[in-house]
């Protein structure tokens, strides 16, 4: 089939995906049962990284040696699914504020949010394993290189294309992501590999009474909320985030007000990259770090639509909302509607309430 | 420099507008036309691929460069297309009627994504194509009895009323010919009143309503010429490969042709053509280059992933009228010659064209 007039197209490298699995089940008493706890939940991943589904897999409900012989609650099973969507919509959640900050801040729509997280992701990588230091330095040296890289990003080539069409400006973000991503897989031996960022709580399970929870996911939800109420109080209290704020409602009063909005926006860019770095150390442990990991940002968006584009918490819901329902799509419904859940839940948003759960209604003056 | 003094209103409709043009694109029509006598092979199959994509990227280019339409699904008219072209010639079908089949259908599905866009635009139609293309690409996957699922499916060569396309010569033929009629195609459109309509749309939605342009007809009208030039070309890109599977119907995909008409020029026909030959002999110079690199650079499988965004940046960020684009400075700069200023292309830039302003 492969004619040598076919052009040779990027990022074909991964073996195509595997067929549907589970056609063959053996007839054993209870393994039924156990295939469904582990199953469903398969993350499968965007069709072009579905190699990483070969590998013990991001968002599996944690391994269960308890209940493994026998079936357990349906609530159980339930809760343990809806808090895994929301560890995974708290993941969409941060890329998507990155995205809202930004466009916030600038009006422009960052494509290369998930490149920034697969690189914040590899920075804690390098971080740990070259220089051998603990996880928590590692986050924050990744965040803080992260914020500088962001707003390396935001001198060299968002400022000058400022107040051109949101089309540019676009294409540029989903050029910068097609070069982080290409850098990071030229880096001999290292950016073609799939790693596992050594994280203190690797596999750790932690039960309450039927109920097993993985702790990756609880320190997910636990770092989000924390995040949250940082940028929170940050937004309300700090000087910076007032400023922000007024820059972001009105530019031009705000530059008539002595507030630097260059600098703001520099900073504002800084911030998503952090938060985006963030996103990607405390997703790390679950999909393993490589290349095509910022592809998720490309989940994200439907995110930050659903929460209405303007509005920070409003992207964290939205991420919640994309998430949970992936997690019950790919558990209720057949396979394949996991996949498209997040975008079919955007159309019906955008069909039924194009502003968003949170997003004010916008009209333009003629 | 010439001057054009227009001595009838003919004049004024007439695609070529000297006798330049008619020299020029006559000879080049010539040259294609012969082009399977004078290049090898293997360059002839990559002229077809860049005429494939010059019609799609001619659809595209309709509905972002003279509509104002994101979209980031586009493969999934391509899709669209390949996929009935399969399906109806392994029914037997003669291959020119499931070519206007397969751009009807996708013309179809265009005006169902073309709703969306009725009630939100600009980045919020892209997510709209975006989350569009995924689903579609999933269908692909999973309606095994049609698409073969992500087996894929083999064509047979295209049998145009019991006349067999087999060869690469032949099949160049067809493809020039499609190519023709598209592009003459959309020239005459974009002079008519719809044409016009389309620029209108935008360059201001406001003012072409005013101007009593219905705006939800011409968006659903641009979206399913749009669809129906991918899915033709979808179906001849099926034929060329003779394989089609979900995994060449991807968001990258889609990714790939907004990068081939940004980087043609957007809002110029002769940009789609620009931006096909681009993306296709694009390809081929990285890997002559890398013979040239150290190993380590040469040999990275990331390599092309990092030129393509390299080159989309500095286009956006240097170039935003594209290939194109530079053609004409260059040409204005002999044209004129001693004269050429260099703002003369000057962008204009405009603060804060917002769109939240209440």
């Amino acid at each position: 089939m492969v004619s040598a007039g076919r052009p040779t197209r990027h990022f074909r490298t991964c073996p195509a995906r595997p067929l549907r699995p589970g056609f063959a089940t053996p007839d054993v008493p209870g393994f039924h049962d156990a295939v469904q706890v582990a199953n469903p939940l398969q993350t499968r991943g965007l069709r072009w990284y579905s190699y990483q589904r070969q590998s013990p897999n991001p968002f599996n409900a944690p391994q269960l040696p308890a209940t493994a012989g026998r079936p357990e609650p349906r609530s159980v099973q339930a809760l343990q699914i809806i808090i895994s969507g929301i560890a995974q919509g708290c993941i969409y959640g941060l890329i998507a504020l990155g995205v809202v900050l930004i466009y916030k801040a600038t009006e422009t729509v960052s494509f290369a949010q998930g490149e920034l997280m697969m690189l914040g992701a590899f920075g804690g990588l390098m971080v740990m394993t070259l220089l051998g230091l603990p996880f928590w330095f590692a986050l924050i040296a990744a965040v803080l290189a992260m914020a500088a890289f962001g707003m390396l990003l935001e001198r060299a080539v968002i400022r000058p294309i400022l107040g051109q069409p949101a089309f540019s400006v676009v294409m540029l973000t989903i050029g910068i992501g097609y070069v982080l991503r290409g850098l990071v897989t030229m880096i001999p031996n290292i950016g073609t590999d799939t790693h596992t960022l050594p994280v203190p709580y690797k596999d750790a399970v932690w039960k309450a009474g039927a109920l097993v929870l993985n702790v990756e996911q609880l320190v997910i939800i636990a770092a989000t909320v924390v995040l949250s109420a940082a940028l929170y109080a940050m937004f309300k209290y700090s000087k910076l985030g007032v400023a922000m704020q007024a820059a972001s409602q009105n530019q031009l009063a705000a530059y008539y007000m002595g507030i630097p909005v260059r600098r703001l926006n520099g900073l504002v860019w800084g911030l998503a990259a952090g938060v985006a770095a963030i996103a990607g150390l405390l997703l790390a442990p679950i999909t393993f770090v490589h290349a095509n990991m910022g592809f998720i940002g490309l989940k994200a968006m439907p995110a930050a639509v659903v929460g209405g584009f303007g509005s920070l918490p409003g992207a964290l819901v939205g991420g919640l909302v994309i998430g949970v329902v992936e997690a019950l799509a790919g558990f209720y419904l057949p396979e394949g509607f996991k996949d498209i859940a997040a975008y079919v839940v955007v159309l019906v948003m955008l069909v039924v309430k194009p502003s968003g759960l949170f997003g004010d209604k916008l009209r333009k003056k003629v | 420099m010439r001057f054009i003094f227009k001595t009838s209103y003919a004049q004024d409709v007439n695609l070529a507008r000297h006798g330049g043009h008619v020299f020029w694109y006559g000879l080049l029509l010539v040259a294609m036309a012969c082009a399977p006598w004078i290049v090898s092979e293997y360059w002839l199959a990559q002229i077809t691929f860049v005429l494939i994509y010059a019609v799609v990227g001619l659809g595209l280019m309709l509905l972002s460069g003279f509509t104002g339409q994101f979209s980031l699904g586009h493969a999934a008219f391509l899709g669209v297309g390949a996929y009935t072209q399969a399906a109806l010639t392994h029914v037997g079908v003669p291959a020119p009627l499931a070519l206007v089949a397969a751009g009807l259908l996708a013309a179809a599905v265009g005006m169902v994504v073309g709703l969306p866009a009725l009630r939100v635009k600009g980045i919020y139609l892209a997510i709209a194509t975006l989350a569009f293309g995924f689903i579609v690409e999933e269908v692909f996957a999973r309606w095994e009895r049609v698409t073969g699922g992500n087996a894929g499916i083999h064509l047979t060569a295209p049998n145009v009323f019991g006349w067999v396309l087999d060869t690469d010569v032949s099949f160049y033929f067809a493809c020039l010919v499609v190519t023709v009629l598209a592009t003459l195609g959309i020239l005459n459109l974009l002079r008519s009143s719809t044409g016009r309509a389309f620029v209108a749309i935008r360059d201001s939605e406001v003012s072409a309503q005013s101007m009593g342009i219905h705006l939800a007809r011409y968006k659903t009208l641009s979206f399913a010429i749009s669809a129906a030039l991918a899915g033709v070309g979808g179906a001849l890109y099926a034929h060329k490969l003779k394989f089609i599977s979900p995994d060449q119907f991807t968001v990258l995909q889609s990714i790939d042709l907004v990068l081939m008409i940004v980087i043609g020029g957007v809002g110029s026909v002769h940009g789609a053509f620009l931006g096909a030959i681009f993306l296709i002999t694009m390809p081929q110079v990285i890997a002559l280059a890398k013979d040239y690199l150290p190993s380590a650079v040469g040999q990275a499988p990331g390599l092309q992933g990092l030129v393509y965004g390299l080159v989309l940046v500095a286009f956006v960020l240097f170039e935003p009228h594209g290939l194109y684009g530079r053609w004409l400075k260059l040409r204005t700069y002999l044209q004129i010659f001693p004269f050429y200023r260099k703002g003369m292309f000057q962008r204009q830039k405009s603060y804060l064209k917002s769109d939240r302003l209440k």
